[in-house]
């Protein structure tokens, strides 16, 4: 076989599978070359090429990679209180999330001192998928320190602040110009004195967007915060005032009519979220739905106690608990969980399950045009999944991910 | 010509897929010598497509060295547009087999000089040694690719301003709106489908009823320019019921008949692809005509059985109306043409298939008029035919 005198690599076609295309799943193929998903007519006709290489998809779904939009660390690891030893943090994480399907995501620091940030933001940001690095990393999630002392939930209070000085205050916190290049976007609670002031002028001043999160702010508030820029909702129902009829609070961004409602993240591991709320979330607005795991470093350890940072935290079969308390310190599920739960709560199709673990997520973070969707130039970021939504293959960059060639530990 | 009647399209671009498949089966293409296919675009050839995407996904024929050339282009609609034959061809063919990419001839409706575009098409036609078989289908008003009423029987590949009627034909692919159908195209000539080795067209609709019957029982006429296939060595039609609705009875009875005599007192087996005849009907299993086919029952079972034969196949038909495709045609194209789909060109299932006449005549349940036809391979125009 003769390839033409035109340029490229090896071409890739996924075939005997249905394609996650316009909405639908479809018996199409997929064309892979140099990392891009590539248009097969051009490849057809304007370069006279035909695959070098065929996957059998064994009749399975083949569907963008998983995006996930919070996670503080996993396998031991946590971004925020492993500072020293941030990159390697970051490898092994991203090598792991890469091999549970998870092709991209966004590392999340919770409430910190400005010290912290320094040290690990610069470290956070945004970094290529391949096979050797794992996962893409989107930029970061700064999640607080700009939020409610009443919804901290497991954050730590001597770290929270108020932002009268505007955007000196957040400047002073973060670094705008580590904003600028490594975050992808940030949760402020509305309600905190200076945020709402302050939230088009960091969009206007940094590009980052912005989430409501751990707040108790009243529908109105979370209205203006909406007005203002925010776009997005940070695990929606957990730290936030739980939702009242004549005041729905940040919830109530789901019913906002007559203005484009926002994203929100949902955490789909059965013990954050009642089932029953996922699916009330879900119909009410269903295309802002971003599964997101909320994952904590004890994700993929086993059961025992941990000392993560300066929390002692207890992981006993899926929940975890600051020790001695009832506040769930975070979760411990994957994405690809997350996904088969998802749609078992809301009844939601394949292909809107999917969605809300590639498309949406991409769509929140303005990335379609190379992540969340298999369109001619995405990134090939691609999982094929049976028919019950267990990942089965994992490509990342046109590259298949594989036990053999994605090696990582765990911290501890 | 050879006129071959099925019951509605779906027989129609079964039999024409089956066709083509043996053929190339046949003719067992190399590097060297490769298989030169014309090919259509169309909602006909759709099906037609499908079934030979088919053939290659199962393992019964492979496109490796087969060469092809399309009809025709729109002039100045870019090559991505979903409407452009490239993407039609590319979406129902070309990305489903294992077509070499270099061995595919589009025409360039985007081409900065178009005259010039049109010779270089002649020139690769002559340069891989001309086509071995053009499908085509037919326009309401007669035409044959886009070779409107009017175009010299001897024309060759050129621009042509498309007639308003058939630009009207094609806004439902444009969103309905007539102003977005390209008016003009390059096409193929009336004289370059001539030059090919066979020519097969596939006509079916009612609406192509008057074209056939003024292409096949009138004159040579370049108002009707599929009437060309009158003079054409090696032509054949297939057509459906519908299709023959201006036809004289006498016609479709005679055309019908053909295929009928032809498996009565010749034999299948004794039969070529295109008409040949060997010899008269013989129980000799090792007489049987059987060049170079794909071995029958290896491909599934479920769909064009090359086993089948004459006898088992009418015993099948079992004399009624009823016992018809249409009833499977909807769903699985395949399981209803299984048992009758007979493979004139196979070495196949030699004894049990091999019929003498006494088994022929005693089984046909056909009537003498064609009623139920054995959808079979039988050429419908013996050696030395009186045409």
């Amino acid at each position: 076989m003769t390839t033409s005198s035109s340029s490229g690599g090896i071409i890739t076609q996924f075939y005997n599978c249905v394609v996650l295309k316009d909405h639908r799943l479809v018996d199409d193929y997929v064309y892979v070359q140099d990392g891009k998903i590539i248009d097969p007519a051009k490849m057809f006709f304007d370069e006279r090429r035909a695959p070098d290489v065929r996957i059998d998809c064994g009749g399975g779904i083949v569907a963008p990679g998983y995006i996930d939009v919070q996670i503080n660390g996993a396998f031991g690891y946590d971004f925020s209180n492993d500072t020293d030893i941030i990159d390697e943090a970051v490898d092994n994480v991203s090598k792991g999330l890469l091999m549970q399907g998870c092709t991209a995501y966004c590392p999340t620091t919770v409430s910190s001192r400005p010290e912290v940030y320094k040290q690990v933001l610069d470290h956070l940001g945004p970094r290529a998928g391949s096979v050797e690095r794992g996962a893409e990393v989107l930029g970061a999630h700064v999640e607080g320190p700009f939020i409610s002392p009443q919804k901290k939930g497991a954050h730590e209070l001597a770290t929270l602040r108020t932002a009268e000085g505007g955007l000196e205050a957040f400047d002073e916190c973060y670094g705008l110009d580590r904003l600028r290049r490594n975050v992808a976007y940030v949760t402020m609670a509305p309600e905190v004195s200076g945020v709402l002031e302050s939230i088009p002028r960091l969009i206007a001043a940094t590009g980052i967007r912005i989430a409501a999160g751990h707040s108790n702010a009243t529908t109105a508030e979370a209205t203006q915060a909406l007005a203002g820029g925010a776009s997005m909702i940070t695990h929606l129902f957990n730290a936030m005032h739980p939702f009242h009829q004549r005041d729905p609070g940040v919830i109530g961004l789901l019913g906002a009519s007559g203005t484009t409602r926002p994203f929100y993240g949902i955490i789909c591991d059965g013990v954050h979220v009642h089932p029953h709320s996922v699916m009330i979330a879900y119909r009410a607005h269903p295309d802002g739905a971003c599964l997101v795991t909320d994952a904590m470093a004890a994700q993929s350890l086993p059961n025992g106690v941990y000392k993560l940072g300066e929390m002692d935290v207890d992981v006993h079969d899926g929940n975890v608990y600051i020790q001695g308390t009832n506040t769930i310190a975070g979760a411990v599920i994957t994405l690809a969980e997350c996904v088969r739960n998802f749609a078992r709560f809301t009844g939601a199709s394949k292909v809107e399950a999917l969605e809300s673990a590639t498309l949406h997520p991409a769509q929140m973070l303005g990335i379609t045009g190379r992540k969340g969707v298999l369109a001619h130039g995405a990134d090939a970021d691609i999982i094929v999944l049976d028919h019950e939504l267990n990942v089965q293959r994992i490509f990342v960059a046109g590259k298949e991910a594989t036990r053999e060639n994605v090696v990582y530990k765990n911290k501890l | 010509m050879r006129l071959i009647i099925r019951d509605d399209p779906k027989a129609v671009a079964y039999y024409t897929a089956n066709y083509v498949r043996q053929r190339i089966n046949e003719f067992k293409p190399t590097r060297k010598r490769p298989f030169v296919l014309g090919l259509p675009t169309g909602s006909t050839p759709v099906e037609v497509y499908w079934h030979l995407v088919d053939y290659y996904k199962r393992g019964e024929v492979s496109f490796r060295h087969v060469i092809t050339f399309s009809m025709d282009e729109y002039v100045g609609l870019p090559r991505s547009h979903p409407e452009s034959y490239c993407a039609f061809m590319h979406r129902h063919l070309y990305d489903h087999i294992n077509l070499r990419p270099e061995n595919v001839h589009m025409l360039d409706g985007n081409a900065d000089d178009l005259a010039a575009e049109c010779q270089r098409y002649e020139d690769k036609i002559k340069e891989v040694g001309g086509i071995e078989l053009f499908l085509g289908g037919i326009g309401p008003d007669g035409h044959i690719a886009f070779n409107e009423p009017g175009s010299s029987l001897e024309s060759v590949t050129r621009v042509k301003t498309l007639a308003y009627e058939t630009v009207l034909a094609n806004a439902r692919f444009f969103g309905g709106d007539v102003n977005k159908v390209p008016k003009l195209a390059l096409t193929v000539g009336v004289g370059t489908v001539r030059a090919a080795r066979e020519v097969l067209l596939i006509i079916t609709g009612a609406h192509k009823a008057v074209a056939l019957a003024k292409c096949i029982e009138e004159g040579v006429n370049h108002m009707w320019t599929v009437s060309v296939v009158q003079l054409h060595p090696s032509a054949m039609i297939v057509c459906d019921e519908d299709a023959t609705l201006e036809l004289h009875v006498k016609t479709v009875r005679y055309f019908k008949s053909i295929e009928q005599v032809q498996e009565q007192l010749i034999g299948r087996q004794h039969i070529g692809l295109k008409g040949s005849i060997s010899k008269l009907a013989s129980s000799d299993p090792a007489d049987s005509f059987g060049s170079g086919v794909l071995p029958p029952a290896a491909a599934t079972a479920s769909k064009d059985s090359n086993t089948s034969d004459a006898s088992q196949s009418s015993a099948d038909e079992d004399a009624s109306d009823a016992d018809d495709d249409d009833d499977d045609v909807s769903s699985q194209p395949f399981s209803d043409d299984e048992d009758r789909n007979g493979d004139t060109a196979t070495a196949a299932t030699p004894a049990a298939s091999t019929p003498s006449p006494a088994n022929i005549l005693a089984d046909s349940s056909s009537d003498i008029n064609g009623v139920r036809v054995d959808d079979s391979l039988t050429p419908a125009a013996p050696v030395g035919n009186p045409f």
